[in-house]
């Protein structure tokens, strides 16, 4: 328990020492969900309606911008190398690494969403069921994040194709996050898209990390 | 045959379905066979390249 | 404990070559009679449906494909599995082979369903039919293996990693065939692939059922056929394709 810790605080602390680059998809959310109304329409009615789908995609793909961070500056200097070398298992090493990223990318995002939800009219009774479906989805997207970002680590421009890998293995939290959404918004019962979203989560957290090792084993050597 | 090829006014679904099917196995066949033809071609080619007398590395000392 | 022979032949690229060269012809031979009976039997012997008239004829064509893509995917992840943890370089040579085939048969699995979707459902397209995104997010995957591949350099990388995407993928099929039983959707339940008897009228079993033959064997000739190029491909440099394609001059 205590490497986990470790490797998180560690990758938490990177992260706090190049806050710019952490803002950057912050910033990217903020002026996606704000060209969706200038785009559409202003009205009330009908950004409710988008409001969900446009806030849940937008989340995605901001998320997908940080990637960069989890391995690929490990692998770069050598400390990935390292990392694997050392007797602290891989999927360990993964686990701490997706939590510092989580906590650190997602999770600020999480936080901006209600915020922006009022700026779509969404009132404010949904807002509680939209972020813990967020909270919910949101450890299996950056499950799905790093195991593109694995997947490509020796790549140098890896970049754009690891939208095309990790985007539609994410349309099914998208479907029950934005239907889990919805019923919280028409004030019906939420609980069968979010007990979904939490086993995929369950079934992420537990076997994402051997794929994630194993890749990242492939693409060090 | 007439009615047959009508399909009961529906022809443009159940043809279109059999025609884009039927494309497709076509497309697979041909891609297999020129993906074959292709590598054997650029092993030809590989194989002859090797073949062909090299310039010697070390110049002879007059 | 001793490996049967044949178990290391399998291994040995000019073997299956040569193995692949005998198959193709009869395996090809028998796809044609049985997609030519089957399309026979399906578009002139069998009646037309109660309910959609003629463009049921359909369920000769789209249940098969669909079929036969799930089975690609499975190929493809089985045997990029298996060259992953054996270090067996025929059988990623299997899985690169299998993929534009599954990835045609799965678009031509979603062109057929819309095609009947139409006069059917009302509709060409359902985003919220489970089994219809699923195909669509299969097709994602064949491609995806696809274009991974194409980003490496090194051919031995580019098989070990697109190997654990297609190994990853591979939990989509399963839910493909579960997503009917599981939601509820346009899709009917499984008529076919359960236990007690299939419900669908006799007359119409039997064409359906040749069809299901045609495309599979149909699938393992293009599977057998394109291997052969990859192969060669791969082995450019080995002494026996150079007799081969010397030979050939010959």
């Amino acid at each position: 328990m205590s490497a986990f810790g470790a490797i998180a605080r560690r990758d938490v602390q990177v992260a706090m020492r190049r806050l710019s680059e952490a803002a950057n998809p912050l910033l990217f959310f903020v002026i996606v969900t704000t060209l969706f109304p200038l785009a559409l329409s202003p009205n009330a009615d009908e950004l409710r309606e988008v409001g969900v789908g446009v806030l849940w995609v937008s989340t995605l793909l901001s998320s997908l911008l940080a990637m960069e961070g989890l391995f690929r500056a490990d692998a770069d200097d050598g400390s990935l190398e390292q990392l694997m070398l050392s007797p602290v298992p891989i999927s360990v090493t993964v686990l701490a690494k997706i939590a510092a990223h989580w906590l650190m990318t997602i999770l600020p995002l999480i936080a901006l969403v209600p915020v922006l939800a009022l700026s779509y009219s969404m009132p404010l009774a949904a807002l509680p069921i939209m972020v813990g479906a967020l909270v919910l989805a949101t450890p299996t997207l950056s499950v799905l994040i790093a195991l593109g970002a694995a997947l490509t680590v020796s790549l140098r421009r890896g970049g754009t194709i690891v939208g095309l890998l990790v985007l539609p293995l994410t349309a099914p939290l998208l479907i029950f996050g934005t239907r889990a959404t919805d019923f919280g918004l028409h004030d019906e019962p939420a609980a069968g898209p979010l007990y979904l979203l939490a086993a995929f989560a369950a079934f992420a957290l537990a076997l994402g990390p051997l794929a994630i090792g194993a890749a990242l084993r492939v693409g060090v050597e | 045959m007439m009615e047959f090829l009508r399909m009961g006014g529906e022809a443009a679904y159940v043809w279109s379905a059999y025609g884009i099917t039927l494309a497709v196995v076509l497309f697979n066949v041909w891609w297999a066979r020129w993906t074959h033809q292709n590598a054997l071609e650029r092993a030809r080619a590989f194989s002859s390249e090797s073949r062909a007398p090299r310039k010697p590395t070390v110049r002879q000392v007059e | 404990m001793r490996l049967p022979r044949w178990f290391h032949l399998l291994g040995s690229p000019p073997f299956v070559y040569g193995l692949a060269g005998r198959l193709v012809p009869w395996l090809g031979a028998i796809a044609v009679i049985l997609l030519v009976v089957g399309a026979y039997w399906g578009l002139a012997v069998a009646p037309p449906d109660r309910v959609q008239g003629e463009v049921y004829r359909i369920i000769f064509l789209h249940p098969q494909v669909a079929y036969v893509s799930m089975m690609a995917y499975v190929v493809m992840a089985v045997s990029a599995g298996i060259g992953f943890i054996w270090r067996i370089k025929l059988a990623h040579a299997v899985a690169v082979t299998a993929a534009p085939i599954g990835a045609t048969f799965t678009a031509c699995a979603l062109a057929t369903g819309a095609i009947w979707g139409r006069p059917t459902w009302g509709t060409y397209w359902q985003w919220t039919d489970p089994r219809i995104m699923f195909e669509t997010l299969l097709l994602f995957l064949f491609l995806s293996y696809l274009a991974l591949r194409a980003a490496f350099e090194d051919r031995d990388k580019a098989d070990r990693v697109s190997a654990i995407l297609a190994v990853v993928g591979v939990v989509n099929v399963p839910i493909i065939h579960y997503s009917v039983i599981w939601w509820n959707s346009l899709h009917q339940g499984p008529s076919f692939m359960k236990l007690d008897k299939p419900s669908i009228a006799p007359e119409m079993l039997t064409p359906f059922l040749i069809m299901i033959a045609a495309f599979t064997v149909c699938f393992y000739w293009l599977l057998l056929n394109g291997l052969r190029g990859q192969i060669v491909e791969r082995e450019r440099d080995t002494r026996w394709v150079k007799q081969l394609v010397e030979g050939r001059e010959a």
